[in-house]
């Protein structure tokens, strides 16, 4: 995230609400002056055709995000966890509503 | 020197393009992987924004408010496609401010299909028609291009595409109903218009220097041969459609390889235009230049303004 150069206007991420019931997803970014242009932007860049029903823009240098090398720390250990999923449970077939 | 560490890492990447996963930004990549997608994405997003220009000439001409409308809605559109693809070409590590200098330094090109000029109304149809349906052909392909945000700016372009080459159709089939003033109009401007957008796919196989190793790495999934060759069976159809005549004597259905047989462009005027010698290089080039610089005003009131909706509230906090 870093690199802007002097005087480019930050990056933002959007996200777009697709309809209500449903999360807000990522849908790209963009760059602003500051947070209202972001949404402006955002409306005229992403949601030209009703895509959305509502925006979140937040600036990209404000973002955390686990880096690829912690991949296998972070991720690895729910691997061998088969027992968290449903189908890890032998239920005779004729037991109903299971 | 290789060291093991680095080794790996080009395993995973490796790895990952033989499972037909998509490399996403903060992976590790090799550096030509890297440049080879710059290029291309760039060249790709400056095309959609000097391709404003050909059509955007007509938006004060166009001949009802429908058509006016529907004009901008697409070069609107062409925007977005433009801002979509610089998003994506950023996450590589390089900035929109320098993309734009390249562009307006002439160091990053653009297709060379909009450095040719719109000459009458009947080109807003044509450009939908057949260059927009070309673009489909490439774009349609590269949403599983191995690049995660390239692939997923190609989606959205793409579904956008299709209004873009129904409206051209549309506009065409129109002027076809009318006069025969009109219907010459639409010849005319398919005859100037074919042989450019077959360039489009860019030069025969056997002179792509770019596309052995691109598709090594799932960046172009079809050659430029393949691509051509699917756009004229896919386009012989439609000019039947229209009543138009595509302007290529030799242009027939060859039963045993399954598509048309069909002249190739003049690839010499092609190296012409891609290098700079186009009838419109030096205007589409000039006017992106001064769009940029009269809007510099623009971007620093912006800039000075955002600063000091940050300061105003600290200011006030200090004199209470």
């Amino acid at each position: 995230m870093s690199g802007a150069p002097q005087g480019e206007w930050p990056l933002y991420e959007v996200f777009v609400r697709g309809k209500r019931g449903l999360n807000h997803v990522h849908v790209g970014s963009l760059h602003a002056a500051d947070d209202r242009m972001a949404v402006h932007n955002a409306r005229d860049v992403y949601t030209r055709r009703n895509e959305g029903v509502s925006i979140w823009v937040v600036r990209a240098d404000a973002i955390t995000a686990s880096s690829p090398d912690e991949k296998d720390p972070l991720f690895a250990p729910a691997g061998d966890k088969v027992y968290r999923h449903p189908t890890f449970y032998d239920i005779p077939d004729d037991v109903p509503h299971m | 020197m290789t060291t093991a560490p680095a080794q790996a890492e080009e395993a995973s990447f490796e790895a990952t393009l033989a499972r037909h996963d998509r490399i996403e930004p903060r992976d590790w990549m090799p550096e030509r992987y890297r440049a080879t997608l710059v290029r291309q994405i760039a060249q790709h997003a400056h095309s959609e924004i000097i391709g404003m220009q050909p059509e955007g000439a007509w938006i004060t001409r166009a001949p009802s408010l429908r058509r006016k409308a529907i004009l901008l809605a697409k070069v609107q559109d062409e925007a977005g496609h433009g801002l979509y693809l610089y998003s994506a070409c950023e996450t590589l590590g390089v900035s929109r401010q320098e993309l734009t200098e390249k562009l307006i330094e002439g160091k990053q090109k653009y297709s060379s299909i909009f450095n040719y000029p719109t000459l009458s109304y009947a080109d807003v149809g044509t450009i939908g028609w057949l260059v927009d349906g070309a673009a489909i052909c490439n774009q349609v392909p590269l949403c599983r291009t191995s690049y995660g945000p390239y692939g997923r700016a190609m989606i959205r372009v793409c579904k956008e595409e299709s209004f873009h080459q129904r409206q051209g159709f549309e506009l065409l089939a129109t002027m076809m109903r009318g006069t025969d003033a009109q219907r010459a109009m639409v010849q005319e401007s398919v005859d100037r218009f074919w042989w450019p957008a077959l360039m489009m796919f860019g030069p025969p196989d056997a002179d792509s220097s770019h596309t052995a190793q691109s598709m090594a790495w799932g960046i172009k999934r079809d050659t430029n041969d393949e691509l051509r060759q699917k756009f004229v069976d896919m386009t012989v159809p439609q000019a039947r459609a229209l009543g138009v005549t595509l302007p290529d004597p030799d242009l027939v259905w060859n039963d045993e390889k399954g598509g048309h047989d069909f002249t190739q462009p003049d690839w010499a005027e092609f190296r012409d235009v891609v290098s700079g010698s186009g009838p419109c290089n030096a205007q589409r080039v000039a006017h992106r230049r001064r769009a940029h610089e009269d809007g510099a005003w623009v971007r620093e009131a912006a800039s000075a303004f955002a600063r000091r909706q940050q300061q105003e509230p600290q200011q006030q906090e200090a004199v209470s």
